[in-house]
């Protein structure tokens, strides 16, 4: 693990990559725009490794709460009706979606 | 009801129309029919609202006047309109987040902080306008247009929650409910001249807000007074079950420590901090000369004043740009065109995962992708550690600086923005210039604590609204609407009138009908 990476050029690839973990089709020109500008925010947000050690707990939530669990009780339940009144489409009560598998799979 | 009528009831203060609805000289019905008129006359200017309904409106009046003729008992804003930001799911009127990715969307539940306004009798007046996902401080982000601030047309209201800070600065509600995940709600209330406040995390259930980044974001209320603002706290703070990050304690009345702070000697010993670092270099003069003057005016009630130093916020920029992007990037990944949403098919078809690919390119707009495509990053394997756990460390830093802090004074006040309102469309293209600008209130949301804008006077180059946000220790919400309530009466005083009085008129896009 390293503490401070040597600030990796942001490439277009990087991008490409990020948008495709992230599911979101980008076009070329968004790709330029945002290669260029997660560079320039990269390059200021990795100060945050400046003034850290390594006795410094992390803080994932700001006031601590611990074992925090309530009855297992059936409740809210939303009727298949409403379960599917926002889906782009279904079918025989059920969410439809495209093939999972492409052809060559 | 004459239009002299309608014209003071949407200038009454929550209080002051609670009250008249109580002693039955107004009925709920009335007033509702005034705001929504309101709206009517002006919103094709403001763009603040996303959707409204008169006739949904007016049936939740026309309950709430049945229940008071049938001496039913009423919470105490019973019958007062409430607009709502659209990132808070609705039974009765869509919810979008400002996206096109949730256009039509209707939700097959309310949202707590919803429901618990409807449980206290107020009436949802509408959905307001929001940067996309609450991702912006200008709400030019909304991919429904933007909203435009009342005190000056061509202007920003801010953001992410303009629309709500907007409706009851132009008098369409007198109160409306917020979200805060770095300054969404006090920043729009000082661009404005409103009132808003930022509770606790956890002061007010997050269950059925649209989430932006989980560890951060904070319901709160907005309105044109203290009390006001106070009242509205009162009525969507508490536990819920439903949300298990919503905090078990017995709050006191926010309402009576603002009745209470404006009416005793509030301000005499009161240690004032003043963080060295909240002071940014680029902060507009007209700003700096306000909140100086209302030091000195605090200085002159018998409050101390004390210069703090808090190291570590140089760094709030930063760690919050990680945490947050980190978040929303894994919030946002439920809009995937099956269970709800936008979809949009690939040319030619594809598998589902492409479906899913070309639908979020469609759903959603540029600062969106930017800050997915950025937490998606920060996540990433031999990144972790460096960025997204370094800036949870830096959290902890941040919150040290506060408790530190708050060992020397009992309230911490600074400018909530650097800047006033700013043209629309002049943002610049330099996206972490337009991060910085969020820099004073980022660290209360990083160390969970509550904070509080209101309105201090007008810069003097551009006449624009001026806001002071008062910081407490987590827990000490009450504490910032007593000294609020006290802050807001000097004002007044110096002022010789409220300031939101001040407000200019909005001519009436609708010919003949006068909009006062």
């Amino acid at each position: 693990m390293s503490e401070n990476p040597a600030p990796s050029e942001i490439t277009v690839d990087t991008v490409r990559h990020l948008a495709g973990l992230a599911r979101i089709a980008l076009t070329d020109d968004e790709l330029t725009a945002f290669t260029g500008e997660l560079e320039s925010i990269l390059q200021n947000v990795a100060k945050v490794s400046e003034v850290v050690s390594a006795d410094v707990p992390a803080t994932s939530h700001p006031i601590p709460l611990h074992d925090v669990t309530r009855p297992d009780e059936v409740a809210d339940v939303l009727t298949l009706e409403q379960a599917l009144q926002n889906a782009p489409e279904t079918s025989d009560g059920m969410f439809r979606v495209s093939s999972i598998l492409g052809e060559e799979q | 009801m004459t239009n002299t009528g309608a014209a003071s009831v949407i200038r009454m203060t929550a209080a002051e129309l609670a009250a008249e609805l109580a002693a039955g000289t107004i009925s709920s019905v009335e007033a509702t029919q005034a705001h929504l008129d309101r709206i009517a006359a002006v919103d094709g200017q403001l763009g603040a609202f996303l959707a409204v309904d008169p006739e949904v409106s007016l049936a939740a009046a026309r309950e709430v006047d049945a229940r008071r003729a049938a001496g039913g008992s009423l919470g105490a804003l019973a019958g007062v309109p409430l607009a709502i930001k659209d990132l808070l799911v609705t039974t009765d009127m869509p919810t979008t987040s400002g996206s096109r990715m949730l256009e039509g969307y209707r939700s097959p539940f309310d949202a707590t902080a919803v429901a618990k306004s409807r449980a206290a009798g107020l009436i949802g007046i509408g959905k307001t306008n929001m940067d996309e996902f609450a991702m912006g401080s200008s709400t030019e982000h909304s991919a429904y247009g933007p909203t435009r601030n009342p005190w000056a047309l061509d202007r920003v209201p801010g953001g992410s929650g303009g629309g709500s800070a907007a409706a009851v600065a132009g008098f369409e509600a007198p109160l409306a409910l917020g979200s805060d995940t770095g300054g969404s709600i006090r920043q729009p209330a000082a661009l404005t001249g409103t009132v808003g406040a930022k509770p606790t995390y956890g002061g007010v259930s997050r269950y059925g807000a649209i989430a932006l980044a989980s560890s951060l974001d904070q319901i709160g209320p907005c309105a044109r007074t203290v009390l006001d603002t106070a009242l509205l706290h009162d009525v969507i703070a508490g536990h819920d079950p439903r949300d298990s990050t919503s905090l078990r304690h017995e709050w006191p009345s926010m309402a009576a420590a603002a009745r209470e702070g404006a009416g005793t000697d509030t301000l005499r010993g009161l240690r004032v901090g003043v963080v060295k670092q909240l002071m940014l270099d680029g902060v507009q003069p007209g700003v700096k000369a306000q909140f100086e003057s209302t030091l000195a005016l605090l200085a002159e009630q018998g409050a101390e004043i004390i210069e703090i130093d808090a190291p570590h916020f140089e760094y709030a920029v930063a760690a919050y740009y990680l945490i947050l992007p980190a978040e929303a990037s894994s919030n946002l990944a439920k809009f995937d065109s099956v269970r709800f949403g936008m979809r949009v098919l690939p040319e030619g078809g594809g598998t589902v995962e492409s479906v899913m690919a070309a639908t979020r390119e469609a759903g959603f707009g540029p600062e969106v992708k930017r800050r997915i495509i950025l937490g998606t990053y920060a996540l990433s394997a031999g990144y972790y550690d460096a960025y997204y756990g370094n800036a949870q460390k830096v959290r902890t830093l941040i919150q040290r600086d506060f408790e530190e802090a708050f060992s020397q004074v009992d309230i911490i006040a600074a400018p909530t923005a650097p800047t006033t309102a700013w043209q629309l469309g002049s943002s610049s293209s330099d996206v972490m210039a337009e991060y910085l600008k969020d820099a004073t209130t980022i660290p209360v949301n990083l160390a969970g604590i509550p904070g509080l804008s209101l309105p201090i006077g007008r810069a003097a180059e551009d006449g624009l609204p001026v806001g002071m946000q008062l910081l407490a220790p987590a827990f000490e919400d009450a504490r910032m609407y007593r000294v609020g309530s006290a802050i807001e009466q000097l004002i007044t005083d110096r002022e010789g009138s409220p300031f939101w009085a001040n407000a200019p008129a909005i001519e009436s896009s609708i010919p003949g009908k006068a909009a006062e």
